[in-house]
């Protein structure tokens, strides 16, 4: 099981409190109606899917119920790093 | 050498120490006909049938590891064809189909049982989608029928059908024809059959990038062993078909989860049949040797670290002894986990890509192991013809851009 430091409540906790949500950073089209075929299937289906460092959303359902962002590595599973939402992309170090 | 009752008799009196090996490690050359990346059984059936059934045996399986270490050594091993949309009848049954004489054709004894899969309705919301299910089977010719409760616990007896269970089984739809095969065998026996027609078997040899001329066209594969050149590439990566696809400079519908599965210890027969029970992410079988094979639900976050979190099996064992009372005091002896690709309409893609000369076979996620002889078909033609089977068109990556997606996913609220 994952532990995970939620950046709101500043704590170590147990992957059981939180869900996953999905690769970050995927804004919603503000200008829908403009859009091509190939763009809504880019917003909707296409993902990252990194083998590395990945951008990703967490919800701290059994605690302060907030979304949070995380960078991860998905070959060894630790976290980089968490931080809150609004907060700037985090640098993927080379 | 073909293997037959009269082979085992000979070797037996050399104490079995003189078997020849089954396929030789080869060592790449330069160039092939075709590539196939991944030495699941997805690939190598694919190198097969392309030697077997479209003459082509210029041909090499590059496989990172050793053969059949991916999900195809890692899986619960359930066949069944049971799905809900037209599409996807075509596909399964196709694959269902190829299973029953897979055996004979490789000359390797594959186990393919068909014990029958009942999948457990629990709610009213459950019979009402199995029984869609079934009317919709029906109408594709394929098998499968409705059970009660009292006939389902009379088909597998270890089943808890108390009415105060906490998981109740409101019926049951059965499969008759689909069951479970021998996982190992599956990659080994298309090894050797194909490496018997001329195909190379290239393992521990990761493929690192994807070269393309001028025109785009795949000139051959990078490789931990050097350039290997080519014109077309069949990819068949399961969890990493993603990572295959970016070198080639696509970005696939796909996320790769972690997927576990874990046996008990050994005891005498006690299931009958395959159990599946969606709602609540708990499948069990009874292997040859005697172990409970039981398979669980996906992690919930992207990874390729082929391990999850005890939290996963623990709910699965726990339903697990709900509807099985009397496995509550078994004890499991191992666990693992796979990397399965999941599309976002829990379909598989197979067929050409935007790149000429670059296949591709992924997306099949938590259920492939059934579709092997059938993808790995399916494959070889559109690789041979440079166009799909009629079986595969609908599977193209095209559908995500269309819209025309095969929600299984929605029609099952869980794959498998
Ligand atoms: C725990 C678990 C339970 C499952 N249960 C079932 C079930 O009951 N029924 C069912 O139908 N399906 C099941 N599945 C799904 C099924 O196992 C897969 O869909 C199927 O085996 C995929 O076959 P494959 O040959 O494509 O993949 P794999 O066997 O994974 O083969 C892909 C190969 O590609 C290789 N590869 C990856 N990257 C590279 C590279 N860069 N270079 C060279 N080679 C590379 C890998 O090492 C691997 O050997 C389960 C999966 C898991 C993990
Ligand atoms: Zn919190």
């Amino acid at each position: 099981m994952l532990l995970i430091r939620c950046p709101y409540c500043e704590e170590d906790r147990p992957e059981i409190e939180f869900s996953y949500g999905g690769e970050a950073h995927i804004a919603r089209p503000l200008n829908p109606d403009e859009l091509s075929d190939e763009q809504w299937a880019e917003y909707l289906f296409i993902r990252s899917n990194r083998r590395g460092l990945h951008h990703e959303r967490w919800l701290h359902a059994h605690g302060c119920a907030r979304f949070f962002n995380a960078l991860r590595d998905t070959v060894s599973d630790k976290f980089e790093m968490t931080y809150k939402m609004g907060e700037p992309r985090a640098q993927v170090k080379k | 050498m073909k293997y037959s009752a009269l082979s085992l008799l000979t070797n037996a009196f050399s104490g079995h120490k003189k078997w020849p090996l089954q396929w030789p490690d080869a060592t790449p050359k330069k160039s092939y006909d075709v590539i196939i990346v991944g030495g699941g059984g997805h690939g190598l059936g694919a190198a097969y049938y392309l030697a077997k059934k479209h003459g082509i045996t210029n041909v090499a399986v590059i496989e990172k590891g050793w053969l059949g270490g991916g999900n195809t050594g890692r899986n619960t091993t359930i066949i069944r064809s049971n799905y809900l949309y037209d599409e996807s009848a075509r596909i399964y049954d196709h694959a269902v189909d190829l299973w029953d004489g897979l055996s004979q054709e490789i000359n390797y004894n594959v186990m393919f049982s068909k014990r029958g899969v009942l999948m457990l309705a629990h709610s009213v919301h459950d019979v009402q989608s199995f029984q869609r299910h079934i009317h919709a089977n029906r109408l594709n010719g394929v098998d499968n029928r409705w059970l009660s409760t009292e006939e389902a616990k009379a088909f597998c007896p270890p089943l808890n059908i108390s009415k105060d269970a906490r998981y109740p089984i409101l019926g049951a739809a059965l499969q008759q024809r689909a069951g479970t095969a021998r996982h190992d065998s599956v990659a080994w026996g298309y090894a050797r059959a194909a490496a018997a027609l001329g195909v190379d078997i290239i393992q521990n040899c990761a493929v690192t990038g994807i070269k393309r001329g001028p025109d785009g066209a795949v000139k051959g594969v990078e490789t931990e062993r050097g350039f290997i050149g080519t014109k077309k590439i069949g990819v068949s990566a399961a969890g990493n078909s993603s990572v295959i696809m970016e070198m080639a400079g696509l970005r696939f519908p796909l996320e790769s989860y972690p997927l576990q599965a874990l046996v008990s210890e050994p005891v005498k027969p006690v299931m009958p049949c395959v159990v599946m029970s969606n709602s609540v992410h708990a499948y069990i079988s009874q292997s040859d040797k005697g172990e409970l094979v039981i398979g669980a639900g996906t992690d919930q976050y992207v990874s390729y670290s082929q391990r999850g979190a005890l939290h996963i099996i623990e709910e699965t064992l726990a339903s697990i002894c709900e509807i099985f009372p009397l496995f509550k005091r078994m004890r499991m002896l191992r666990s693992w986990g796979g990397v399965v690709d999941v599309t976002p309409d829990r379909s598989p893609i197979l067929g050409k890509t935007p790149v000429s000369g670059l296949y591709v076979n992924c997306g099949w996620g938590t259920g492939g192991f059934k579709a092997t002889p059938g993808a790995a078909d399916l494959l070889a033609h559109t690789i041979a013809k440079d166009e799909p089977h009629p079986i595969n068109v609908p599977y193209n990556l095209e559908r995500f851009t269309g819209g025309r997606l095969i929600d299984e996913a929605a029609a099952a609220a869980v794959a498998h």
